[in-house]
């Protein structure tokens, strides 16, 4: 029974570790794994590892790699939160209009001249109004369904697709670039790793042991609610995880798509339905996905950088539709 | 002790005015049969007993508690319910559908043992399915899907059956055998309730009989006092003819 769980989640853990090394070690200047373990060796123990190499490591190219990481993780582990909830193998962590939202923020943060932190704070704010938002608008006056909130969610996000480009067409043009980099998604942004890292330890650790009460509501809410899950407390609690989750992604890099939505599908269709198997897997497969896409952003037109999204979409697109025409 | 009670119970069903208060008292070894026509309430009076949805006024009482006091897995520990109609949202296999059914009784932390798998399993072979253990429930036929479902309420266990049509899309053979299960069960000193819409599997398996007219109305009672063609044929509007076959009565519909 565990080996069932052991063996997919330590070969994630492998592939992840070493989408890491790549990481570290592709740039400008390339440092050889051996290099790597010199660095991390030096930096335990006393003295060792070449001091610009480790400059490289350490202070740039490791927050980074480990911040893609987790929104990678993030992101794949709120869709496939999303996708128990709506009880749809297509939903995805902006399918409820979160993104836009944040992106919202962000573009307003940006547009009224601040930087950094308040462009964080603006977007997290903003992901958090659209949650609410469209959580009370397709609550309404009865209770909401599935398809209510989903369909709640699509039309506020095709609402917030026009306010974001409305602010693009408005905006000064010397700040374009930075906008549109932020809404296809950017690690360059990114600050320091920890929060999106530490909270997606800890999601992990309060999932695993809800993951057969999310296998149970799977089957619908009166299944559940016959084998004795609360349906209405975990619902409640798997939206605000995934909206939580989504917000603390999309604050870090900006919104990339397709890592929420290609991850669990494909883990799903290679692992099945085991909740308790897939979202941990999803925390290290779309960690590992994102590690990869940001190395590919930053160095195939090294010294430009590409935005992490397209690279994601890029890969994503084809990917998924690969699986599904299989699929049939 | 009984296994269920209603006191007052009126179930809520859409743009019905009243009803008929209802005092069932269902005892251990108890197989009731809930007759009435299509829109009578039956399903809302099941999912009633379940607590899936909330009565009108009155309380239903599992094991002399509140239902409505109890929490859901306590519930789920007692009480089992085949659904008329099922959603598979995301592909499962026929064994992962029937382990679900050790869900109420497992801890979270703790992951299905050797004992969920035997019961699970000899509930597959118990319904004749067990040959499907590692098939998509998505690929299985209508009467295929309902032997699972039953098979998963069988590895719940519980003390109280509640069926919606549980010979729904079954074969002859199967109908019977699923019936046969039933009783099965209650002699065993379970309950069951169930929907059914053949006045002839209610006449040959059921003890007690709940009919449940349109209007609200309703009476109950044991089967013999129940199954009165006059009562039938007012409660379906529709005239039967009555025979005799291997010491049970066989309702017809005739012409007219």
């Amino acid at each position: 029974m565990l080996s069932r769980l052991g063996l997919p989640l330590s070969l994630l853990l492998l592939a992840a570790l070493a989408s890491l090394i790549i990481a570290l070690g592709v740039g400008s200047a390339q440092i050889s794994p051996a290099q790597i373990w010199d660095v991390a060796l030096g930096h335990i123990g006393q003295g060792g590892g070449d001091a610009l190499a480790r400059t490289m490591v350490m202070e740039l190219r490791l927050p980074r790699a480990l911040s893609a990481f987790a929104v990678g993780g993030l992101l794949a582990v709120a869709g496939a939160l999303m996708q128990v909830l709506l009880r749809n193998p297509l939903a995805d962590p902006y399918v409820l209009g979160l993104s836009g939202g944040a992106s919202i923020g962000a573009l307003a943060a940006m547009l009224g001249g601040l930087g950094g932190l308040a462009i964080s704070g603006s977007a997290f704010g903003g992901a958090l109004f659209s949650t609410f938002l469209v959580f009370g608008l397709a609550h309404g006056s009865g209770s909401w369904t599935p398809s209510r909130l989903l369909l709640t969610g699509v039309v506020v996000a095709a609402g917030w697709g026009a306010v974001i480009t409305l602010m693009l067409a408005l905006s000064p043009a010397e700040r374009l670039p930075g906008m549109l980099y932020w809404l296809m998604g950017d690690l360059s942004y990114a600050r320091t790793p920890w929060p999106p890292l530490l909270l997606l330890l800890a999601t992990c650790v309060v999932l695993i042991p809800l993951g057969r009460s999310l296998n149970v509501l799977a089957r619908g809410p009166q299944q559940a609610a016959a084998l004795g899950v609360a349906v209405r407390p975990l619902e409640w609690c798997i939206y605000v995880a995934a909206s939580l989750l989504t917000a603390a992604a999309v604050t870090t890099a900006g919104s990339i798509g397709f890592v929420g939505l290609v991850v669990p599908h494909m883990l799903r269709l290679l692992l099945g339905n085991d909740q308790r198997l897939i979202l941990p897997a999803c925390a290290l497969a779309g960690g590992t996905l994102l590690v990869l896409a940001d190395t590919l952003a930053r160095t195939m037109i090294a010294p430009e950088q590409l935005p992490v999204g397209v690279i994601t979409a890029l890969l994503g697109v084809p990917t998924f539709l690969f699986l599904l025409y299989r699929s049939r | 002790m009984s296994v269920l009670a209603t006191r007052d119970l009126i179930i809520d069903v859409p743009e019905r005015a009243g009803g008929m208060p209802l005092n069932l008292v269902i005892e251990p070894g108890q197989v009731w049969g809930v007759l009435g026509p299509n829109g009578a309430g039956k399903t809302t009076l099941l999912h009633t007993l379940a607590g899936l949805h909330a009565p009108r006024s009155g309380s239903v009482q599992l094991n002399d508690s509140v239902l409505g006091h109890l929490r859901r897995r306590h519930i789920a520990q007692r009480l089992g319910v085949v659904f008329q109609d099922r959603q598979d949202g995301f592909p499962a296999t026929v064994l992962e559908t029937a382990l679900i059914g050790r869900h109420p009784y497992l801890s979270p932390w703790q992951m299905e043992g050797a004992d969920d798998y035997a019961r699970a399993e000899a509930a597959l072979e118990r319904l004749d399915v067990a040959h499907l253990r590692d098939r998509l429930v998505s690929t299985l036929s209508g009467g295929e899907r309902q032997r699972v479902a039953i098979a998963t309420v069988l590895t719940q266990a519980p003390n109280l059956w509640l069926a919606d049509e549980p010979t729904n899309h079954l074969d002859l053979h199967h109908q019977s055998a699923v019936m046969a299960l039933m009783a099965e069960q209650a002699a065993k000193g379970q309950a069951v309730i169930m929907c059914l819409h053949d006045l002839n599997l209610a006449a040959r398996w059921c003890d007690h009989i709940l009919l449940l007219y349109p209007n609200g109305e309703a009476c109950w009672g044991p089967r013999d006092s129940m199954l009165v063609p006059s009562a039938l044929e007012s409660l379906y509007r529709q005239k039967l003819a009555v025979v005799e076959v291997d010491g049970a009565p066989v309702f017809v519909p005739i012409k007219g």
